[in-house]
């Protein structure tokens, strides 16, 4: 499905990728156009590829077939030191934070800062403490990774993916984990830094209705394909049966939740003869 | 049959593959070196860990070896009545052999094994990868300073335990077993020559170093990123250093020693 998007209104534009983990296809034939500006939200089931599909972004894995094109530029056809100059405009918020284990929560936030800028020390204080203030976690930028919940450790590294103040950031599952207050405050955080700082958004979630609310566009992902894409409402009145179920969680429909498997109670009756 | 050399095929096919990722690995860790005069500090720490906390298996062992060669050589000599001998004896086989060799089997044990677990856990929990996507490149960050590190502490490290296993051998020989304290020393000054035996010593854990902290580098780097496979990492690591360290003193010695 190709859309209509002017492409120059286009940070990131995936074109008729195709992408294998091994012998299985993940991506089959894609395409998806990320605006400017824009909170993109992808959706999909889990083990469809919505990490990889960032890490093809991030040009940490490349596809079999067709192409990725970040701020105009080609990222597979990118040199080493290209690509490297490209990532500092991106902000990556991992599944699992990836938080540096041997820093505190100051350091790994400043760690990107002390990499790529010869700020003084001072200033790169000022920019940390307004970073972990943000995410309401100024007061624990002492502990380490260790003694962060799991909710906190990707505050954190959201603090960290904004540090160097990119131009658009990907998010890998922020809401999870976050108790109704955080993800309130996560939700409003992400909407503003799109808002106040044009940051362009590309969210990766499971969470229906939160993702709903503030994102600008959706694509909806399943095997290796988008079933479905549009505004929040389009989707919410999407004549898909799959994008129904999926966006209301029923248990029957055309999905499947299990995993192809033999007839249960056979299966269960089947000890005997092994 | 058939079956046995696809299995050996594969698993030559494999091997070669991974080679040639370790020299790919080796050549872009090196190219990290200029990076570490920028940022000295790295270095410090991981000499730090890699270095410094192997003293103390490396201070113990080389006192127990001392002691054990020289009570063993006493033993021998004494039966030629060349006790006086006692001294040069002990420091020849720990400056050209065990000094080297011993250190670099504890050394993987100690500080490679660690070196695998730490960088194969940063893989697993995706901190190189995060690390990417900050455009920091982890084998310049990561990789080249613990490199470095290991090749400067091992023949330190190699030198402290020839050192102190001299001295255990003068404990036990002139301590316990009445040696002469001056023959001792004077035949071993006289005798072990500076070139041949101390720089040879020198240039085996030098390669020893390069060789042992490459494959604990490397197979952590390409580990499977899960518990299990970090383990297995692990174990491979200390393994194939000491087939590693075996296999080159052959060589080594054989090109330094054979005249
Ligand atoms: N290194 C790998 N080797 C082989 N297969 C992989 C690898 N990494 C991921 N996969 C497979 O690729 C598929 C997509 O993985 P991915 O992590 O992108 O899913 P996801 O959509 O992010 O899922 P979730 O919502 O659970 O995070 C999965 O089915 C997984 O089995
Ligand atoms: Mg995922």
């Amino acid at each position: 499905m190709e859309n209509s998007h002017n492409v120059s209104h286009n940070l990131v534009s995936v074109h008729n990728l195709s992408f294998y983990h091994g012998q299985r296809k993940i991506f089959d034939n894609i395409s998806m156009n990320f605006e400017r500006g824009k909170i993109t939200a992808i959706m999909g089931p889990s083990g469809t590829g919505k990490t990889t599909l960032l890490k093809l972004i991030g040009g940490q894995l490349v596809p079999s077939n067709g192409k990725v094109i970040v701020d105009g530029q080609n990222v597979q056809q990118l040199t080493r030191t290209q690509l490297y100059e490209l990532r500092k405009k991106m902000g990556m918020l991992f599944q699992s934070g990836a938080l540096l284990t041997d820093l505190n929560v100051y350091d790994n936030v400043a760690f990107p800062l002390r990499e790529h800028t010869h700020l003084p020390e001072s200033m790169i204080r000022t920019l940390v403490l307004m970073k972990l203030q943000a995410i309401g976690l100024r007061g624990a930028r002492n502990l380490m990774p260790n003694e962060l919940s799991g909710g906190m450790a990707r505050r954190v590294a959201l603090a960290r993916a904004i540090a160097l103040d990119p131009l658009m950031i990907m998010y890998d599952e922020p809401f999870t984990g976050q108790d109704p207050i955080s993800l309130g405050v996560l939700l409003h955080l992400i909407k503003a830094l799109n808002t106040t700082l044009g940051l362009t958004s590309i969210i990766v979630s499971h969470d229906v209705h939160e993702t709903s609310a503030i994102a600008d566009y959706i694509y909806v992902i399943s095997d290796g394909k988008v079933v479905d894409q549009g505004t929040p409402q389009d989707i919410k009145h999407s004549d898909s049966d799959w994008v129904q179920q999926f966006m209301n969680g029923d248990a029957d429909g055309p999905v499947h939740f299990h995993y192809p498997a033999p007839d249960y109670v056979d299966d269960l009756l089947s000890y005997s003869t092994h | 049959m058939l079956q046995l050399f696809q299995h050996l095929g594969h698993q030559t096919l494999s091997s070669f593959r991974k080679l040639g990722r370790g020299s790919y690995f080796l050549v872009n860790t090196l190219r990290g070196f200029p990076n570490i005069l920028i940022r000295p500090r790295l270095l410090v720490n991981q000499m730090y860990s890699v270095g410094v906390l192997s003293f103390l298996i490396i201070t113990i062992s080389g006192l127990f070896v001392g002691m054990v060669l020289s009570l063993q050589g006493y033993y021998t000599l004494s039966d030629f009545g060349a006790e006086a001998s006692l001294g040069v004896m002990v420091a020849t086989a720990l400056v050209r052999e065990l000094g080297p060799v011993v250190t670099a089997l504890l050394f993987a044990g100690r500080a490679g094994s660690a070196l695998t677990a730490e960088v194969g856990l940063m893989k697993a929990t995706e901190q190189l990868s995060g690390m990417e996507m900050m455009a920091v490149d982890p084998i310049q960050r990561i990789i080249a300073p613990r490199y470095l590190a290991g090749i400067i502490s091992m023949p330190i490290l190699a030198i402290l335990f020839s050192s102190i296993g001299v001295l255990g051998g003068h404990l036990v020989g002139v301590g316990m077993l009445n040696v002469d304290d001056g023959a001792y020393w004077a035949q071993m000054q006289s005798k072990l020559d500076f070139r041949d035996d101390i720089i040879n010593g020198m240039i085996k854990s030098l390669v020893f170093g390069c060789v042992v902290t490459w494959i604990a580098l490397f197979e952590g780097y390409d580990a499977i990123p899960t518990s299990e496979g970090v383990s297995r990492a692990t174990t491979r690591t200390v393994v194939n250093s000491a087939f590693a360290i075996l296999g080159l003193d052959f060589i080594l010695t054989a090109m330094m020693f054979g005249d």
